[in-house]
Formats: C-alpha cells, sequence, structure tokens
C-alpha cells in the first residue's frame, strides 16, 4: 500500500512541525509513505472565494501529483473535504475518480483503512478539541450536534488512545470559529468575534491545549490568543498522536 | 452590498451582540432537545424533503387541483404574478366591502410584497396583530428574524416604545405587564377590524384548504371576529394531501422554537356564514426558480432554524443582510431575485454548515451558498479586487515553482518586515489577530533535506 502525504499549503509554509508530525506518525505506523514534493495546494482557496473556474488547473495539477498513490492521506478535514466534494467540475476521468476516492484525512485513514487501536502516545495536559466544520459535517468525523443518531467521533477515539489526555467538554461542541478563509478578512469584525467566543469556551472549560484537524481554524484562533496573551497552546491533532 | 458594514455596526456594542447570540443559542438548544425527543426525526427531515420535491416537480397540476378544490368549498381564489398584482386583488378586495380597517397575522409575503405601506397609501388602517410584528411595526422598521422579527430589542427598549405608542408607564419593561398592554391594544383593533388577512404556512391541495400556524390565536382571534378573511400564500406552500400535513406540522414547530407543536393549528377551509373568503396565490418569481439549481431552496417551510443555528447571523443581526428574509436562506433568496444588490450575502458565511443539518425539508444551503459564490463571480458582480487576488492565487498554486517562491518569499517577508508595516491597516487579517511566526523551513524545505530517498 502506497501512501502519499498531503501537506497543506499554509501548513508547509507556516506550521512544518505539524507536517513533520503527521510524516512521522505514518511511518510509526508502518506505512510506506511519500511526499511527492510536486505539491502544492488543493485549490479550495480560490474555490470558496467563487473563482472555481480559477481552481481548475490546481485540481488537475494535485490529480497529477497523486494518481499513483493508492492512498493520499492529509493532516486536514478541509483539503480533504474540497477534493471529494468538490473536483466534480474536472473531467471525471479514472485518475481523478481514483483519487477524489482515496484522499483521506488523518482520523478516517488512522481508524477506517489502518483500524489502529493503540497508540504509542503520551501527552498529558487537558485537551479541548476544535471540530473543525469541514471534516465535523463535511466529512462526518462525528455526529454533529444538529442530527439525531448515535454518538461517535473519530476524533475524540484517537485522543483516547493517547495517554494522559484529558478531554475537556465544551459548551458549545461544535461552533465554527470563525475562520472561513476569505471570510476572515472579508468579515474580520464578525470572523474574530466568533474566534474570542470559541476560545473563552475552551478557556471557561480549562483547556491548556487546544487541537483539532485543521491548522486554518487554530491558525485564526491562535493568532487571537497570541494578541489577547490567553494561556494556551494550539497544536495539529496529529501532533498530539504523535507525542511521546 | 455591505453586509460587513452593517455586521460591523451590530458588532460594536459587544453587550447587545452577546445577547443576541445567547437568545438565538437558546433557541437552537431548545430545537435540540425537542428533535432528540423523535427517534424517527431524519426519517421525517428525508420524507418532508422528499414531498416538496415532488409537489414542486408537479407544482402546476397541484395549484389548479387547489383552486379546484377551494372554488368548490366557496372561496374566491385569485392569482397574482407579482407583489403589485397581489397589493391591488387586496385593495380590490377591500373597496368591495367598504373596509376601513384591516387586522393581520403574520406574513412574510404580504412584507415581501409591500402591503402595508401600499394601503396605508390608500388610507386603510393596517394593524400587524402578531406582537413582534406590531412591535417592529411601531418602530416602523423591517423584522430581524422570520420567527422571531423583534428579536434584535431588548425588553427595555420595547417599554419605551410602548410608553411613547400606547402609553404605558414610563420605565415599566415588566414583560407580564408589557404584553398585557399590548393584549388590550389589538382586542381593541380586532374588535373594530372590518377585514382580516393572514399569511398560509401550508395549502392542502386535496382539500382546498389552508393552515395556518400561529402561538398567539391571533390568526383566529382575525378570522373569526371579522366577517371577510383573505389568505394570501406563495405558491410553494402546496402539499398534496391531507395526509402529509402532520409529517410538516411535527417539524415545522420543533425547528422553529422547540415546541411539539404551535399553540394554534388553524385550518381555514370555507367561508363563514354570510362572509367572503379569499386565497391570493402569489408567484412574485417562484416560478423562476423551479429549475435544477434553484428549486431545492422553495421547499423552505420559514421555520428560522437555519438563523438560530448560524453563528454569523447570531453576530451579525438580522438587519445586517439588507433582504427581507435574512440568515442563510435570505442569503440564496435574495441573490437569486436580485443578484447585483445581494451579491454579498453568499459571501456573509463561513461555510460551515450547521444550516444544512438543521434545515428540516434538507436544503442543502451550504451547497447552494457556494453554488451561488461561484454564478456571482463568473457573472462579474464579485469584489474586483477579490476576483483579481484569486486569479493569481489560481496561477501560482498550479505551479510548483511558483509555490514553491513565493512560499519562501511570503516567509522572508513576514520574518524581515518591520512590525508597523506588517501590522500597519492594510493588513485586516492582522487588526485583531497575530500573523503565524515565520519557521526558519517549509515542510518542504525539511523533508528535501532530511528524507532524500533511500
Amino acid at each position: 500500500m502506497k501512501v502519499g502525504l498531503f501537506i497543506p499549503c499554509y501548513i508547509d509554509q507556516f506550521f512544518p512541525q505539524a507536517g513533520i508530525a503527521a510524516f512521522e506518525l505514518l511511518k510509526k505506523l508502518g506505512c510506506d509513505v511519500d511526499y511527492p514534493t510536486a505539491q502544492t495546494c488543493c485549490g479550495q482557496p480560490m474555490a470558496n472565494s467563487g473563482n472555481e473556474e480559477d481552481a481548475k488547473k490546481t485540481y488537475k495539477h494535485y490529480v497529477r501529483t497523486f494518481r499513483d498513490y493508492d492512498y493520499i492521506v492529509a493532516p486536514s478535514g478541509s483539503c480533504t473535504n474540497h477534493v471529494r466534494k468538490h473536483y466534480d467540475n474536472i473531467a471525471q476521468s479514472p485518475d481523478v475518480i481514483h483519487v477524489r476516492k482515496n484522499t483521506l484525512d488523518f482520523p478516517e485513514f488512522l481508524i477506517d483503512v489502518l483500524k489502529i487501536e493503540s497508540l504509542d502516545a503520551h501527552f498529558p495536559y487537558k485537551v479541548g478539541l476544535h471540530q473543525s466544520c469541514h471534516g465535523h459535517r463535511g466529512l462526518k468525523l462525528a455526529k454533529s450536534s444538529e442530527l439525531v443518531g448515535e454518538e461517535y467521533s473519530k476524533i475524540r477515539t484517537l485522543l483516547n488512545m493517547v495517554k494522559g489526555v484529558e478531554l475537556i467538554n465544551l459548551d458549545r461542541t461544535d461552533e465554527c470559529c470563525g475562520f472561513g478563509g476569505t471570510f476572515s478578512v472579508k468579515e474580520p469584525e464578525i470572523s474574530i468575534k466568533m474566534g474570542i467566543d470559541r476560545i473563552d469556551d475552551h478557556l471557561r472549560n480549562k483547556a491548556e491545549v487546544i487541537t483539532g484537524g485543521d491548522m486554518s481554524c487554530l491558525m485564526h484562533m491562535q493568532g487571537i490568543s497570541l494578541r489577547r496573551k490567553d494561556k494556551l497552546r494550539y497544536m495539529h491533532l496529529v501532533e498530539i498522536l504523535n507525542h511521546t | 452590498m455591505n453586509h460587513a458594514k452593517k455586521a460591523s455596526e451590530f458588532i460594536a456594542n459587544e453587550n447587545r451582540t452577546n445577547w443576541h447570540d445567547k437568545s438565538l443559542w437558546l433557541v437552537r438548544t431548545k430545537r435540540d432537545i425537542a428533535v432528540n425527543r423523535v427517534a424517527e426525526w431524519e426519517e421525517l427531515r428525508e420524507l418532508a424533503s422528499q414531498i416538496k420535491a415532488h409537489t414542486l416537480s408537479k407544482l402546476d397540476d397541484y395549484l389548479l387541483q387547489f383552486e379546484k378544490n377551494a372554488l368548490k368549498n366557496g372561496v374566491q381564489v385569485h392569482w397574482a404574478a407579482n407583489g403589485k398584482e397581489h397589493n391591488q386583488i387586496v385593495l380590490d378586495i377591500l373597496e368591495s366591502v367598504n373596509a376601513k380597517k384591516i387586522v393581520k397575522s403574520k406574513s412574510m409575503l404580504t412584507e415581501e410584497c409591500g402591503l402595508n405601506p401600499f394601503l396605508e397609501k390608500h388610507n386603510f388602517e393596517v394593524i400587524d396583530t402578531d406582537l413582534g410584528e406590531r412591535i417592529i411595526q411601531l418602530r416602523n422598521e423591517p423584522p430581524s428574524h422570520i420567527v422571531l422579527p423583534a428579536i434584535h430589542l431588548k425588553k427595555e427598549e420595547i417599554g419605551e416604545l410602548f410608553h411613547e405608542k400606547l402609553n404605558t408607564l414610563k420605565g415599566n419593561s415588566n414583560p407580564d405587564y408589557l404584553t398585557a398592554e399590548a393584549r388590550k391594544h389589538l382586542r381593541e383593533k380586532f374588535l373594530n377590524a372590518d377585514v382580516a388577512l393572514t399569511g398560509v404556512n401550508f395549502a392542502v391541495a386535496e382539500t382546498g384548504q389552508v393552515v395556518v400556524c400561529t402561538n398567539e390565536g391571533n390568526a383566529d382571534m382575525g378570522v373569526h371576529l371579522a366577517d371577510v378573511q383573505i389568505h394570501s400564500m406563495g405558491i410553494e406552500k402546496l402539499i398534496p394531501q391531507q395526509k402529509h400535513l402532520g409529517v410538516f406540522t411535527r417539524l415545522l414547530a420543533r425547528s422553529a422554537t422547540g415546541q411539539e407543536i404551535t399553540t394554534y393549528t388553524s385550518h381555514f377551509t370555507s367561508p363563514k356564514k354570510d362572509g367572503q373568503m379569499h386565497i391570493i396565490l402569489v408567484d412574485n418569481g417562484r416560478s423562476n426558480m423551479l429549475n435544477e439549481n434553484n428549486s431545492t431552496a422553495l421547499k423552505c417551510i420559514r421555520c428560522g432554524a437555519c438563523m438560530n443555528t448560524c453563528p454569523v447571523y447570531r453576530r451579525s443581526g438580522g438587519h445586517s443582510y439588507g433582504s427581507l428574509i435574512p440568515g442563510p436562506i435570505g442569503s440564496i433568496l435574495a441573490p437569486i431575485k436580485n443578484e447585483n444588490q445581494h451579491a454579498d450575502l453568499p459571501f456573509a458565511c463561513t461555510l460551515c454548515g450547521s444550516c444544512t443539518n438543521v434545515c428540516p425539508v434538507k436544503v442543502d444551503l451550504d451547497k447552494q451558498l457556494y453554488n451561488l459564490r461561484q454564478q456571482i463571480t463568473q457573472n462579474g458582480n464579485a469584489p474586483k479586487l477579490m476576483n483579481f487576488a484569486m486569479k493569481i492565487a489560481g496561477r501560482v498554486l498550479s505551479s510548483t515553482f511558483l509555490y514553491n517562491f513565493s512560499g519562501k518569499f511570503a516567509r522572508i517577508a513576514v520574518k524581515y518586515l518591520p512590525r508597523f508595516i506588517l501590522y500597519s491597516k492594510l493588513n485586516i487579517w492582522a487588526q485583531k489577530r497575530e500573523l503565524p511566526k515565520v519557521p526558519e523551513y517549509s515542510f518542504k524545505e525539511w523533508y528535501k533535506k532530511n528524507n532524500t530517498h533511500e
């Protein structure tokens, strides 16, 4: 099984430690993992801003880069969701179909494909989980609070495998943080207010570390926290899963 | 074109924003409790969605069937292609019975048609009898929510308004007192009305009946006291048969307020003895939406759940949308009707998808908003600067070389530019947020250094 690691552009440029943790974690779990260096981005920034036409070249670049892998694993629910749901406006060649079907977020790959039941990880902190919307509602990584049905959460299942992690409960379990890509600069006041309200929920419930499956949401909240000098650390989910 | 501007005005009063957010979140919480008591909730949503899709696919047949059955019941049926025709029909009815005073129960449709100002221009007295609607009518402003029209106001503001307009005691904003005073005021209006006008929640093609759901009983009170009753409805309100009604009444109140059912579910079938019953079927742009792209938004039953759950709406207030129907569903309906005027609304959203999950008829709101963004951009109605930036991003991100180059450039820029330039007013991101700390190397650089292939 050949695994291609996709590292979203903002992780590549600003949060390499999350990319390194993602790579090391897959290695540790025995995967034949490769990071194709021609990769750039999934195209979501353009498409969510209404410029799907300008994203098509990037879609094709992504498909070319990853078509030879059995699975493409990304530490991002948002990018994964974009490839799976929105690569529907380019010709559906066998390569495109293959890449769309087999691009997975980390929680999906670890639980549904590798079917791991334990992890050699240790992280003795109170952790607040930010459930980024595209992974949460798009990929259905957990039951969202609006729906009626059995409770489940792939991310919580993984975090519970890490020794020492104490997962805190939030007042609002899955409200958006207000990042929303270009929304964060188009509507800065609302975006920041949404971020503040999320962070305060974590602080009220005594989180020491906020984690989540999307670095973009964490970057937004971390930016606010740094400015406010909150006593909080932000770490991508894979950094905790890889922490010993 | 200024949701962001109006939102920033609303949010400038942080106390009000927090209170607005909490009030609506409480409604969302009540909704969650109510829907979790219905084990088959998700199946019910799916069923409702399919009934609506089916009805819309044969809307012409069902409309004719509805008209035939309503006529059989002794109802006078009118067809209005737009708001202007609707208002003229109402005026003609009022003049034919020498009416002077009209009481209305809540109807977003008559708001859409601009009925109140039209009738007031013709010297009629029009009174909205739903308490929230009456409040905003006295303030001369539009509703900020389709179910809770005065949710943007605090009780002190209503106390002052009632003191000024209804002569209540100055400084008294006790909700029980204010409601009792409003009741007295409205009772007098009900008793003296010549004509009662209501909106419609559901119209049953099989029986020719219209169904109105209220909590205050004001639709019944108006209709029972006046000799002439008028029911104005959008053509999308139809459902095929009586047996389908229960699916929707179970969904509506739970989604809207967390009640199991509205206090009153009133079925109006035929005129009272020596009275008149009119039904006005209004198109006003709806039939233009009966296409592959837009028809799903016509399933909406106006419960307001998408507003209560929307994290943007709760913090920006209903008036920030600048369209009669605000929030997620309004951000779809408004630009479909007038793209140029409302092009900013589909972008006033983080695409979090919570609206899609609460919608009782499964309108895929976030997908619709995403699609509208594409359409608005292609039609050249998106902001020019953003469009230009995205064209450049499209070029850079489709090329490994340009991506690597500009990534490095950005990191060097963030690292070495002095803080007063990086954090100038031009950088909207950084006004209340720090930029990420710049790492020494990108992941790609790390990988190339540390993982030369074995």
